[in-house]
Formats: C-alpha cells, structure tokens, sequence
C-alpha cells in the first residue's frame, strides 16, 4: 500500500467501505498481516445447501497490525457479505483471535473489532447464535486477562442482534453517525409487533432510536467518530489508553448507570423527549448539527462518559 | 412437570426460590449437604426486556459480593427478547450484555453457573441467560431456537417448504433441542424421570472451566469446523509475534 492511498482513504467514507478497505486505512501501511488468509480458502461449508455463493474469508478478516506505531490485534466483519453475520466459520475466527489474545501474554494487549453485522446468519442460526456466545464468553476472559477489547461501528449493516451483544460486552465502544446499534432491527419490530410500534421506514425515526447520536448521549456509546478512517482511527486511539477493568467494582457501576438510566427515561416515547431530558434545549437541532458542535453537546451532558461497562 | 414441581425436584431440602408476578424467578435452594444455590431465571415463557434484566443481573452481582463459591443456576423459559421500540431506544443491548457479563463475571469468580432450559430460549434472550453459563442442560421438552422456521423463511426468501426439509438433517441451523445439542449448545438432556437432585449434582460436578461447546459441536458432529478454525487462527497468531 502507498501513502498516497492511505492518505486518500483517510478522508474515505467507513459506511461505504469495506472490511478490508477500512482495515487497510485504519492499520500502519504495510503492517497487516493476516491470519487465515482467503488464499487458505476456509469457506462456509453451510451455504451452498441454500445455493448461496460461498467467500474465501467467509466475511471475516483477522490479523494483526499496527496503529500509529501501536500493536494491535484486529478483525473486521465485511457488512457486505451475507450482512457480515456470525456463522460457523467468520465465528470461530473472532473466537479464535480473541481467545489467543488471553493466552498468549506476548501477544497485542488491544484487540480492535471492527464490527458491521445484523447478527447471525439465519441460513447457520445455531453455529452463528454459539459463536456469538463464544465471542462474548472470549470478549470476557481476555479483558478479565487485562486485554483491551474496542468496538467499532459505523458500518451498513451497524450491530445488531448478536453484534449489537458483542458490542456491549468490549470495553469501550466507537460508534459513528451511521453506526447505528440495538438487539432486534426496526424491520423485525415492524414485522412482529406492528408498524404502529416500530415505523421501519420512517428513516428519521430509526435514526433517532438506533443511530450513534443518541446512543453517545445517554452513554450507549463511549466516543463518537466523524464517518472516515481517520476519525475511527483518531478515536480509537484515544480509547485504547483508558479501558475499564473486568471486574466486580466496573460491573456493579454498570449496574447503577443502566438502572439510573432506565429510570430518567423510562417514561420517555421518543429520543426528543430524552434529549429534552438530558437539559438539552434545542432536542431537533441534535439532528442537523455538525459533528463539532455534536461533540462539543456531548461534553456538557451528564452521563455520556463513564468506565462502567 | 410444573415449575413448582420441578423446583421441588431439584432441591428435595428445601427451596424459598419464587416466581414473581414479572415471572422472574429469585431465591435459594438447598443441596443434600447442606450448601446452597443461588437461582434466577425466567418463566412462562416471558420476553426478557430492560426491566427484566435489572433485578437478575443485580441479584448476580450480590452472589459476587457475597463471595464464597455458591454455584448460580439459571432457569430459563423465555420467548426471547422484548421486541419494543423503547426497550431499543433505550439500549436494551446493553443490559442484555450486562447480564451475561454479570454471570461470567460469577463463574470468574468462581461461582460455577449452569443453565436449564425448561421451556422456551430464544434470540438475544438465549444469549444473554442460558448460552452465558459454563453448562446449559435441558429437560426433554425445551425448545431453544434462535428464530422459528416461518420467520427465518420471510427473511431468507426461501419456502417454508424447503426450510422444512432441510432442517430435517442440518442441526447446524434448525430449531429445537436435538439441534442444539448437536451443534454443542446443550451439554445434556436430563431424564425427568430421574431425580433432579441427582443430576444436578451431577452437572455440578462436570462444570467445565473453559468453554468446550465447540469441541462438543464437533465430536457430535453437529458443528465440524468451529474448534478446529479457532485452534488454527490462535495457532498462527502466536507464531507470528513481528508483523
């Protein structure tokens, strides 16, 4: 790769990127390397029963690197590919990095998992449903093992189902505007429980309850990045250097926040009302804003930053 | 077997282990040598949103707090996660991984955590109770899944018919507790007509310390590829320490 390159994908969209486009500008040029590689051809041996194409990362890709000079474990899910799924093989890679980051002590002390995925892949429901148990059980034990695990979101697919889990147990979470984030998708609510309950079209509407502002304001994030390599990079760095410990003291505090924050917005219907909440005078102007002025809002709300996740 | 009779059967010494009108299930139960069990969990089948979450992971995390090495059973009868759109807006992926991580934060700590599926275990419910304890058992008419096969059809474009027949031989994505138990999710299956009592001194005694479900996946056949591909990447990871 050449600087010119890295230069020109610095100021790259990450939403339309792809994993290994977004890897290639993230990472030091020249400074990935690998772990199964495509030339390995470890594939899906799952979808052809469905006459689905196969691919040789099989969505995942997984390596190490460095990150302004800094060691750095990674993996990045290609949102592109089968919605960037958990499934039997892109799983047990994730599984498979993370759990050799808690073994082996020589190994990147940080762990950086570029995450762009609806959850897991329907078509290996079971084999992608245990990974992602897997993944959090390893997400666990390698923080527990001192490691540093950041989520970064701001892709197509966002982090949804089993991700959106995944992202929740890291000890810190990036996410962009786009990055949007939850458990069960808009469309999923609308289908199930009516469009009256969830407007899946309504853009602004998914915008409001899943995108990255609302969750940086009430803490469901812990930094927020302008859509480009160099803002994902910029703040994962910055992330990197102050992670909460694994431990009973970080968890009863998460406690306390999440309960604290069911309570202040319980009553809520819409992230108008929580922003109302949150003191913030003008909840439509959050909308149109421009990311300085978002991060400059976000520095003057209670309750965004904290160490309890 | 009803609830109450199923709670009587695990814990024949005696139990103050109740089901709250939120049908989350909090309390104790007594071993045979006089030790106890810390119980939550979740019945009828209810879905697990925010307010579901607070008093168990908060219970969990006074085990802890406790100390000591009291093992944490978690019964687990739930349709799956809330689908509502506030529980969402307000994050509900962050409490339902902060319930996992308070259970493996227990087992951590030494607390052994097993799960049984007694009913229901769905989606992002499934995740966040049974699959984040060292052992999840089940009685014979559990039926954890992670969608059921009419929706998985609407989202993968595929006719229900052919859904159907696939997933008479491909454990790796149908419903059920045969497939769940192939792919290496369900350790065991208890016999109900057995006291429970005995073997759930019997899964006490066989917690793992690490997690195994992808060896068991392969030795059952159920999930070929996933320990050999992790062994694999950790293999080539740590024997590249210059990149």
């Amino acid at each position: 790769m050449s600087d010119t390159e890295n230069s020109t994908s610095d100021t790259g969209s990450w939403f339309l990127s792809t994993a290994r486009e977004r890897l290639a500008g993230l990472l030091d040029p020249g400074s990935f390397t690998e772990f199964l590689q495509p030339t390995e051809r470890v594939v899906s041996p799952h979808l052809a029963l469905f006459d689905l194409p196969a691919a040789f990362d099989d969505g995942v890709v997984i390596g190490r690197g460095r990150l302004e000079g800094r060691e750095v474990l990674v993996a990045a899910q290609e949102g592109q590919f089968m919605g960037g799924t958990f499934a039997e093989v892109s799983g047990a890679k994730l599984v498979g990095l993370l759990r050799a980051a808690r073994a082996d002590a020589k190994l990147p002390r940080t762990v950086l998992l570029l995450l762009d995925s609806g959850g897991v892949r329907l078509q290996e429901a079971n084999a992608g449903e245990l990974a992602v148990a897997e993944v959090m059980r390893a997400v666990v034990e390698a923080r527990a093992a001192g490691v540093t695990v950041v989520a970064l979101v701001g892709g197509r697919a966002g982090a949804f189902g089993g991700a959106g889990l995944t992202a929740a147990t890291c000890s810190r979470i990036v996410l962009s505007e786009q990055g949007r984030t939850g458990v069960t998708g808009p469309e999923v609510i609308e289908t199930n429980k009516g469009v009256e309950e969830f407007d899946s079209r309504d853009k602004a509407l998914v915008w409001s309850v899943t995108g990255g502002r609302s969750r940086r304001l009430i803490g469901g994030a812990d930094a927020y990045a302008d859509d480009t390599v160099a803002g994902f990079r910029k703040t994962a760095l910055i992330l990197m250097e102050r992670a909460p410990a694994f431990d009973l003291a970080t968890l009863q505090a998460e406690q306390a926040r999440l309960a604290a924050r069911a309570q202040r917005f319980g009553a809520c219907e819409s992230a108008a009302q929580m922003w109302k909440a949150l003191a913030i005078p003008d909840a439509q102007s959050v909308r149109n804003m421009d990311d300085e002025a978002f991060t400059a809002l976000v520095a003057g709300v209670g309750g965004a930053d904290h160490d309890a996740r | 077997m009803t609830l109450a009779e199923m709670l009587a059967g695990l814990f024949p010494a005696g139990h103050d282990v109740v089901t709250r009108p939120d049908h989350l299930i909090l309390g104790t139960g007594r071993r045979a040598n006089g030790s106890s069990v810390e119980v939550i969990g979740i019945a009828d089948g209810e879905a697990l949103g925010i307010a579901g979450v607070l008093p168990l992971s908060a219970r969990v995390l006074d085990v802890v707090a406790v100390g000591g090495s009291a093992p944490i059973l978690v019964l687990v009868d739930t349709q799956g996660q809330l689908m509502s759109r506030r529980d969402e807006m307000l994050g509900l992926n962050e409490y339902l991984a902060h319930l996992t991580k308070c259970l493996l934060l227990a087992s951590h700590g030494g607390h052994p955590t097993i799960g049984l599926n007694y009913g229901k275990a769905v989606a992002g419910a499934f995740l966040a109770t049974a699959l984040a304890t060292d052992i999840l058992v089940a009685l014979p008419d559990a039926s954890p899944a992670v969608m059921d096969l009419p929706s998985m059809a609407r989202v993968t474009k595929l006719p229900i018919e052919r859904l159907t027949e696939l997933s008479k031989t491909t454990p790796v994505f149908s419903p059920g507790l045969a497939s769940m138990v192939a792919v290496g999710a369900v350790a065991e299956v208890w016999d109900p007509a057995k006291p429970l009592a005995d073997q759930l001194e019997a899964t006490l005694a066989a917690v793992p310390t690490r997690d195994m479900r992808d060896e068991l996946g392969a030795e059952r056949g159920g999930r070929r590829l996933a320990a050999d591909i992790a062994l694999r990447v950790a293999r080539q990871a740590s024997g590249v320490h210059h990149a």
